[in-house]
């Protein structure tokens, strides 16, 4: 049951971790039970990757290293699809990149 | 002048009009900390409801920045240090403001034109839960007052006190809507559907809620006449109540077993438990309300209704959250909520809250003749993964030597392809017809939209037909049939319920007497 999973992705979505992006990422990390957090450098801080609150306190814009780790149930799943939403650049055209 | 409208919960009501829609007023201070903690989650929660209304209407670009927003005021991140700022002394609204204003501060800090920009949204959703704040400092209604507006919130139904009589009146709104629900099982008269042509708002009006209609500045022939009708309204209500403690016959003599429907366990306070049959339906989704309740929580809630019963059956409906029920951090936002994560769907997805349920449910089962349904099963598979994770948690209570016992499992008769070919289901406890549902499903009307609700019917002869085949099928394999929809407590409906082959139904505790009224009129 105590299953860990950790990942470092690009973001290079135009606007960063913000708030259309964070909204999506936010409600994909909530589908998954494990405990899923992010930061912006190695040694933290780690942010509640459920809350949009403290993603968007992460202030992570476009070019940052985004460290996403889990623990516990679907741990690796949840870690693998964070990591696919920001490399698919949060399933958003460039053209609402500029509003979001 | 009376404007016709559509009966949403019977009744009667003589008072002063109350205008739902009034501008807001200036935040009043509550008397203690925990009624500020609870000013302010309500102001969030309507700020939340007014988004996710706009949200239909917006195009993609408004609607992403909706999003964000209600996204933000749900997450307890952000209302976490007002609410503590509260607890150490301070009123809700300079609570807010502080705690969002540091928020803001953060924003505008930042060296990156996009989170400054921000800034600019934060103070969007810091006064949005101000303005809403401010209105639960607005004049309250009084006593016996009729609530007419556009549409009402469920938390306004619930924050007024009805003992002093009073009424709702609506240019919107829908018979199938949560209010009416809790306005038909509080007995409070209902009207929706009033749509847009009153001109006064002011001074008392008389609300016709049996046959449907409100009456403006009336003349005193008028006033005599409604008061006519109201007292016979009330003298068959009366009579009605002399069956109430009699078990349910029909004329021709063949039983028929009539339960409530509760949503909140203070509900069988106010019921006699010798006046029905068991609980019917126990809704869990209510409790669930704005945060996840613990199991210690569910716990206690299911064991207070088990114990109000006795060894009278106890039918409690696994949470039922989507649709038009949403709870924070657990429903997911949809275009179409009613065909999409709701019910057993949403709970075999989000395993670790359906798993407290369970274990809240095997634990309690112990204390009465409990009764366990999944709401929303279209397939065999969706009971079976449910039907294991009870298995599951069972052993996982033995193992740990925690008392608990395996209520019996059915399901919910809802979805259509249940109802179709119900062949399948021959292996669980009970069925339960959720009217409600079944009929939104068969008729593809949703059940909060006034503007389908003649389609709405749980008399339309393709919902009988299917009703008339669940009831024949369970009678032929030995599966208990039940129905716990509105319908089953509608004297209009109850005649064709009996002669679908139903005998049990579940219906509004303030239904109950007229209700077996109706059922002693018909002979089947």
């Amino acid at each position: 049951m105590s299953a860990s999973a950790e990942a470092t992705v690009l973001i290079t979505h135009a606007v960063g971790l913000h708030a259309r992006p964070s909204v999506k990422f936010t409600k994909l990390a909530k589908s998954f039970a494990a405990e899923v957090e992010v930061a912006v450098a190695a040694n933290g801080p780690w942010f509640d990757a459920k809350s949009i609150v403290k993603v968007m306190a992460a202030k992570a814009p476009k070019g940052t290293m985004l460290h996403i780790r889990a623990k516990g149930d679907g741990a690796a799943q949840a870690v693998k699809a964070l990591v696919d939403l920001v490399q698919r650049d949060f399933d958003e055209d460039a053209d609402h990149a500029r509003s979001a | 002048m009376r404007i016709e409208g559509i009966p949403a919960s019977p009744g009667y009501a003589e008072g002063p009009l109350f205008d739902l829609d009034q501008p807001p007023g200036s935040y009043k201070a509550k008397a203690s900390a925990e009624e500020e903690q609870a000013a302010l989650v309500s102001a969030i929660g309507k700020a939340v409801g007014r988004l996710t209304a706009l949200v239909e209407t917006a195009d993609g670009d408004a609607a992403g920045i909706l999003e964000f927003h209600i996204a933000m005021l749900e997450d307890d991140a952000l209302s976490g240090p007002a609410l503590a700022a509260i607890g150490s002394g301070q009123p809700a609204d300079a609570a807010w403001r502080a705690a969002l204003d540091s928020e803001i501060a953060g924003y505008e800090a930042s060296d990156q034109d996009y989170f400054r920009a921000r800034a600019a949204d934060l103070r969007d959703i810091r006064d949005q839960v101000l303005r809403a704040l401010s209105e639960e400092g607005e004049a309250e209604a009084p006593p016996g007052a009729i609530l007419y507006g556009e549409d009402i919130a469920p938390t306004r139904f619930l924050e007024t006190d009805w003992n002093k009589g009073g009424g709702i009146a609506l240019k919107r709104g829908s018979t199938a809507s949560h209010v009416a629900m809790l306005a038909r099982s509080r007995g409070v008269p209902m009207v929706v559907g009033l749509g847009d042509d009153a001109q006064t708002l002011t001074g008392v009006a008389l609300l016709d809620a049996e046959r449907g209609g409100i009456i403006f500045s009336p003349s005193p022939a008028e006033v005599e006449t409604f008061r006519q009708s109201a007292s016979s309204f009330a003298d068959r209500q009366g009579a009605a109540r002399t069956f109430l403690i009699e078990p349910a016959v029909t004329k021709t003599g063949t039983a028929v077993r009539v339960q409530v429907n509760i949503a909140y366990p203070s509900d069988v306070d106010g019921i006699d438990v010798a006046t029905c049959d068991g609980v019917g339906l126990m809704r869990t989704e209510f409790l669930f309300g704005k945060a996840l309740p613990d199991e210690e929580t569910q716990y206690r809630a299911y064991r207070k209704v088990l114990e109000w019963a006795g060894d009278k059956p106890v039918t409690i409906r696994t949470v039922d959250a989507g649709g038009d029920k949403p709870v924070p951090g657990f429903t997911v936002e949809e275009t179409n909520p009613f065909l999409g994560l709701r019910g057993i769907r949403l709970s075999l997805k989000r395993r670790d809250i359906f798993r407290v349920q369970i274990r809240a449910l095997l634990r309690a089962a112990i204390h009465g003749n409990l009764k366990v349904m999944f709401p929303m099963i279209a397939t065999h598979d969706e009971y079976a993964q449910a039907a294991a994770l009870f298995a599951e948690e069972q052993s996982a209570l033995a193992a740990e030597g925690v008392a608990h016992k395996l209520p019996p499992l059915g399901i919910m008769v809802e979805v259509p392809s249940v109802a179709l070919a119900p062949e399948d289901f021959a292996d669980v406890a009970f069925l339960s017809i959720g009217s409600n549902d079944l009929t939104q499903y068969v008729m593809a009307a949703a059940r909060d939209n006034a503007a389908v609700a003649h389609l709405n019917s749980v008399r339309h002869p393709a919902v009988l037909r299917l009703i008339a085949s669940v009831a024949a099928f369970g009678q032929k394999k030995g599966v208990p049939v039940s129905l716990c929809g509105d319908a089953g407590g509608d004297p209009a409906a109850i005649p064709a319920l009996l002669e679908a082959g139903l005998r049990d139904l579940s219906v509004a505790p303030a239904q109950l007497a007229m209700a077996k009224a109706a059922i002693a009129d018909v002979s089947v």
